[in-house]
């Protein structure tokens, strides 16, 4: 097992340089342009000149280079920077010795200035990925998003978790009584109900008639004390309610499959046979051997969590990864979108990865050798 | 600090109950505690000059200010400076190739250093740099230098006269940026400068402490501003993104919100939120007309992409008849009522604002189905196989009617597609999503420049108060196609000369009736001769709570061009 | 039962194929058959329907009727509010637009129910077929799941750009504006989420792989391609009905959310998806306007839920004549 898991990694370099490029490819294609939002009462001269300042002009193979060695070189050594106070993201000049004295004492003092064998040298931060719509470092911006998304896409995806596995359990081991057609009903209502529409009808359940509830997110709050923290509770609840129903009608549906499959299963008679109790046989046999699908799509759902709840966060002005990936979208931010997408695919494939690995675990007698 | 400034504003409140009633917008700086806006559109960039998006130029007003704007009327007031300058005060030189500002003496920017005349030079050279890719350089069309004699004195020379001088630093589009702050920012350099460009230092009434792109602002009181007392808030939170609906919503249902930007939403939606009685909603009119452009040249997918809406005439739609016909089935007054509310007028005109320029001498505010059916039959336009639908040269009157995707255009298109097949003319409609429609991509085939289609719709509208450039969109040459990368503005490829010539007059006419007299003419012509039909003149409906004072729409400049009169009623 | 007649009538066993087993078994499930009749008449609706409400959907009637009709309430609301709007004309009541909104429904249903089945199956079918090989043969995981690797990480949005860029006009062609609009809408969501199934299908059928029966059933020789329709399919069938399930809905969601991007049919052909989200807005003073698609699409899936269960249970030989 040790050796495929290192094996797959180290299988995976190619593929996602390859996921990276049809990404690259795809965007290039797709119909679209960065100066869509600009107003049109700017002229169609002055767009283009500013579609040539962000870089566009440059042929498509240049343009994916420049952003492979930002991405894979740059942006690492700028995180060494940022923790170690280092400078390896910088590039160095030797400073001209027709500069004035003035000029190198101002670099001397903004600290830019290096000493080395060949003389002075002046240092300057190399550009990162930059995005279109913000001209400011797109990591920088995925940084600042990722703590609200987690805060409610994870949230929801754990709740969502926690309420589906006893849901799919019970429901599948009293098939067909009474809980197991409520659950059905409300899993399928939950999951055919969009969130555009569900979302909706929650803020003015709640907000607007019962008024308990923020309707919109406030990304600026600090929990540090009792009453933010129960402010950010508040502020969570609704959108939370609606992606944990999503993610619990999924899994419960899949957990209920499963169980239902492997309860017929001869080794379960064989278990009761033997003078088990029924909880063991249940909760240890029959749920270990269902939980491949399971974790399948758990597994599938975490890079989710990363990639944001588009719909949802934008009825609730969460303003996380998904709404990023959707105005970069819409603003036609390639950068944006490819670092995005690509951080996206790299979970993707690290996620499968992990769920070939409990397979394996699970059910000792999967080999992948 | 902040906390103490609102205690004593608190306080002085307090103190004074009797004449906060009596005057509630008089006090303190600071003394109303946060302000919370909304846009759903979230801004980027808080440089005007890297963006040009409605929402960047409106958030970055509150920080960063031009010398001169235009108020709610349209009129133009001094800003930073102690006037307007007119040829009548001497400001503007006799010959129109000269304008002198004097910046108001004692100004500060709100690191407490000076504003000076070097400040306004500086924001010319950072947005003329040929490398930066500044959005607003039109603004300094036809400069030829900005002088600086003294701190105060600003003297702008264009290259030939200018009847209208007010480009160049006037409005919400063109204000202000601190040349100590950008000075390493020119150019190339632009978006390196990611602190600057996403809080510049400006001499408005606000300070950004907090700026997550595309997100939320958070902003409090300059304390270098000029004028006492104000602004009345303390802080701003102003946050973005979500859609019209719930910003709406958050205003005049929940409360959470005190002041939504541009809702765009059917009537009947905003009648039910402002039962809510938290908030109210406020309308006002710039020169915005939703219009269908006319396509004259042929956009029949059989002809190759070279010929493809470049080769004219279009088969039919270049007969007055038929596109007469076409506007006379339309009910203005319905699409007003279903689409805009108490924010459309219907309006005949291409330019309906400002009022001088707005042409009186056509009418559209009856529908004539039977007239327009009498039109066509009279032109020969006839059914003659029995479908419902007239024929020409044999094949039916079929028009593609392309428009961005938004409701209230889809309830047009039904609409409009409605009363034209009861003038026997058939409309396949075509929703395109917006990003794409308005993008300049020539690759694709979908951008309302290429303008694959027989009509298609949308609004258009131009900045400040004079149409000079606006009116040149109907010109021959700016017709796009494949040479210009179908670029340009001549959407419906109008193409007169009569027009261009008129054109050329209003260029150089000087004096607001004249060019206003002219204004009229190119509007009726354009109109007149088949360029587009317009359908209705779109004011902008914004909402604030109803306990926000001082707010005065204004669709002239940036909404928030007041903002530090904004107060809270009673409190 | 079935075991009685296959004794007294051995020669019935040649035409009496196992089909009527499974179908026999699926009469018993009281669950399967009430989704079967809700499916059918929701079916039966909205493609008999029009010839029996034969309002037109897309009609607005002349502006004078139009301030008139429009925004009628549905002929119920007359119970506890006398003073609503409404009319015996329009029994759902009508639009902003005046539009009938039975006919509406009806209409949309129309194409949320084919453009949901089309894009399920044709999902279900891709992603078990890759399931089943990525599992069975060894040699293909490799490929096909970093194939699935590639299309979970594809961006939505820009491909579908991408595609109607490069497929609309030929596909238009083709089959007519609407008919290329379905073709290219459902392809797209058809080959845009196969690959849950894919993953899930391939994970059981590992596990499945490493069991006696199938140990067994190779040790006597049988061909992979008996062993995969005989033995493998047949066990993966739980987790491929609950994705066929799940996967109408997300198909009829996509399709609203493609249509309402601006990348779906054209925008006066209403489905039930598009339906549901223009009303979002007025959902407070028209409830019933959301109201109506959201339970039909809510009532589809859970029909088809059902008679998923149905015939998962009549398909599992272990339970089938218990």
């Amino acid at each position: 097992m040790f050796t495929f898991t290192i094996r797959r990694l180290i299988l995976s370099i190619p593929t996602l340089l390859f996921i990276s490029l049809v990404i690259f490819l795809l965007l290039q294609l797709a119909p679209g342009d960065p100066m869509a939002q600009v107003p049109l009462t700017v002229p169609p001269e002055v767009k283009e000149k500013m579609r040539q300042a962000l870089g566009l002009g440059e042929p498509i193979y240049i343009q994916y280079l420049k952003w492979l060695k930002q991405f894979f070189w740059l942006e690492p050594l700028y995180l060494i920077d940022h923790y170690l106070g280092t400078r390896l993201s910088w590039e160095w000049t030797p400073v001209s010795p027709l500069e004035t004295a003035e000029q190198i004492a101002r670099w001397r003092a903004d600290g830019v200035l290096r000493e080395t064998t060949a003389g002075l040298e002046v240092g300057s931060e190399q550009l990162r990925v930059i995005s279109w719509q913000t001209r400011s470092p797109v990591m920088d911006i995925v940084a600042q998003r990722i703590p609200q998304t987690l805060w409610v896409v994870g949230v929801a995806y754990i709740v969502g978790i926690l309420i589906a596995l006893p849901i799919g359990i019970i429901s599948a081991y009293k098939q067909y009584s009474w809980f197991d057609n409520a659950g059905t009903l409300v899993t399928m209502i939950g999951f055919s109900v969009p969130p555009f529409f569900s979302g909706v009808l929650v803020i003015v359940i709640f907000s607007v008639q019962l008024g308990w509830f923020p309707s919109i997110y406030d990304t600026t709050l600090v929990v540090n004390d009792w009453a933010s923290f129960k402010k950010q509770l508040l502020q969570m609840f609704l959108p939370v309610m609606v992606l944990a129903l999503q993610i619990t009608s999924q899994i419960s549906r899949f957990m209920r499959a499963s169980m239902l499959d492997n309860l017929n299963q001869d080794y379960v008679r064989t278990a009761r046979a033997k003078g088990l109790r029924e909880r063991t046989v249940v909760m240890l046999h029959v749920l270990r051997n269902s939980m491949i699908p399971v974790i399948t799509v758990i597994a599938l759902g975490i890079p989710s969590i990363f990639g944001g709840a588009i719909i949802t966060e934008q009825v609730f002005k969460v303003n996380g990864i998904g709404q990023l990936l959707i105005t970069a979208i819409q603003a036609n931010d390639l950068p944006m979108v490819q670092t995005l997408t690509f951080i996206f695919a790299v979970l993707i494939v690290l996620f499968n990865l992990i769920a070939d690995v409990l397979y394996g675990v699970l059910d000792p007698r999967i080999r992948y050798d | 600090m902040t906390v103490k400034t609102m205690l004593l504003g608190a306080a002085a409140s307090l103190a004074f109950v009797p004449m906060a009633y009596a005057d509630g917008h008089e006090g303190e700086r600071g003394r109303d505690g946060e302000v919370r806006i909304i846009y759903w559109q979230a801004p980027s960039i808080l440089n005007p000059f890297l963006s040009g998006g409605t929402k960047d130029v409106e958030s970055a007003s509150m920080i960063i200010e031009p010398l001169a704007r235009y108020n709610e009327k349209g009129e133009l007031v001094a800003w930073l400076v102690d006037e307007v300058p007119t040829v009548e005060n001497g400001g503007v030189s006799a010959d129109l190739t000269q304008i002198t500002w004097n910046i108001t003496p004692g100004i500060k920017w709100s690191d407490g250093t000076d504003f000076t005349s070097a400040d306004v030079k500086f924001t010319y050279e950072y947005c003329t740099d040929p490398e930066g890719g500044c959005a607003q350089v039109t603004k300094f069309e036809g400069v030829t230098s900005v002088e600086t004699p003294d701190a105060t004195t600003v003297v702008v020379t264009f290259d030939k006269p200018t009847p209208n001088p007010y480009g160049p630093f006037v409005g919400g589009e063109s204000p202000i940026l601190q040349a100590a702050q950008f000075a390493n920012c020119m150019g190339a350099k632009a978006p390196e400068c990611t602190d600057e460009n996403f809080g510049p230092i400006g001499t408005g009434p606000f300070v950004v402490t907090d700026f997550k792109p595309n997100d939320v602002i958070t902003m409090e009181a300059n304390e270098n501003f000029r004028h006492e007392g104000k602004p009345a808030f303390a802080s701003v939170t102003f946050k973005g993104g979500g859609d019209a609906t719930a910003a709406g919503r958050a205003v005049m249902e929940t409360g959470e919100f005190d002041y939504a930007w541009n809702l765009q939403l059917a009537p009947d939606v905003i009648a039910e939120m402002e039962k809510g009685g938290k908030g109210t909603p406020v309308a006002g009119f710039g020169p915005l007309v939703e219009r269908i452009m006319l396509n004259n040249t042929n956009p029949d997918p059989a002809l190759g992409p070279d010929e493809r809406s470049v080769i004219r005439p279009h088969p039919f739609l270049g007969d007055p008849a038929v596109y007469k016909a076409l506007s006379m089935a339309i009910d203005r007054n319905l699409l007003v009522e279903v689409g805009y509310g108490q924010a459309g007028k219907v309006t005949c005109n291409w330019v309906p604002a400002p009022e001088a320029f707005n042409s009186t001498s056509m009418k559209c505010d009856v529908q004539d189905i039977a007239g327009a059916n009498a039109m066509l039959e009279e032109a020969g336009y006839t059914d003659s196989d029995g479908d419902g639908i007239r024929e020409h040269d044999g094949k039916p009157m079929k028009l593609l009617y392309q428009t961005s995707t938004n409701a209230v255009r889809q309830d047009f298109q039904a609409l409009i597609k409605q009363w034209w097949s009861e003038i026997g003319i058939d409309a396949e409609l075509r929703n395109i999503n917006a990003s794409v429609f308005f993008g300049g991509d020539p690759g694709s085939p979908d951008t309302f420049q290429k303008f694959y289609a027989d009509v298609e719709m949308y609004a258009n509208t131009f900045n400040g108060t004079d149409p000079q450039s606006y009116l040149g969109n109907g010109l021959c040459d700016k017709a796009p196609s494949p040479a210009s990368q179908w670029q340009g503005e001549n959407i419906s490829r109008f193409c007169m000369e009569e027009y261009d010539a008129l054109h050329a007059k209003l260029s150089e006419t000087a004096g607001i009736e004249a060019r206003a007299e002219i204004g009229k003419q190119l509007n009726d012509m354009i109109v007149e001769n088949g360029g587009m039909i317009p359908l209705v003149h779109r004011g902008r409906l914004s909402a604030h709570a109803n306990t926000m004072g001082g707010v005065v729409l204004n669709v002239w400049d940036s909404e928030l061009w007041n903002v530090a009169d904004w107060y809270r009623i009673g409190g | 039962m079935t075991e009685a007649s296959q004794q007294t009538a051995p020669d019935a066993q040649a035409t009496r194929n196992q089909w009527w087993d499974v179908w026999d078994q699926f009469k018993t499930h009281s669950g399967a058959m009430v989704g079967l009749v809700v499916f059918l008449i929701i079916v039966f609706g909205v493609f008999i329907g029009p010839f029996i409400w034969t309002a037109d959907p897309q009609a607005i009637p002349s502006v004078v009727d139009m301030i008139k009709t429009r925004d009628f309430r549905p002929i119920y609301t007359a119970l506890w509010d006398p003073s609503a709007k409404v009319s015996w004309a329009n029994p759902l009541g009508t639009d902003n637009l005046a539009r009938d909104n039975l006919a509406r429904l009806m209409s949309g249903g129309r194409v949320s129910i084919a453009v949901g089945l089309t894009a399920m199956v044709l999902s279900i079918v891709l992603g078990s077929l890759i399931g089943v090989l990525a599992g069975y043969f060894k040699r293909m995981d490799g490929p096909l799941m970093r194939l699935t690797d590639l299309f979970l990480a594809l961006p939505l949005l820009p491909l579908i750009l991408v595609a109607s860029l490069l497929f609309r006009e030929p596909l238009a062609n083709m089959f007519g504006t609407e008919g290329g609009i379905f073709v290219l809408i459902v392809s797209l969501i058809g080959i845009t989420s196969w690959m849950q199934t894919a993953r899930i299908v391939r994970g059981d059928v590992l596990a499945l792989k490493e069991r006696e029966f199938v140990l067994a059933a190779r040790s006597i020789g049988t061909s992979d391609r008996n062993m995969i329709t005989r033995h493998v399919l047949p066990n993966v069938m739980s987790p491929i009905m609950v994705s066929a399930t799940l996967g109408i809905a997300s198909a009829i969601i996509t399709e609203s959310a493609l249509s309402f991007l601006g990348f779906g049919f054209p925008p006066d052909f209403p489905t039930w998806g598009r339906l549901l989200n223009d009303s979002v807005d007025r959902m407070v003073s028209y409830p019933e306007r959301v109201i109506w698609p959201g339970t039909l699409i809510s009532l589809t899936v859970l029909s088809v839920n059902y008679m998923g269960d149905g015939l998962r249970d009549a398909l599992d030989p272990r339970i089938r004549g218990r």
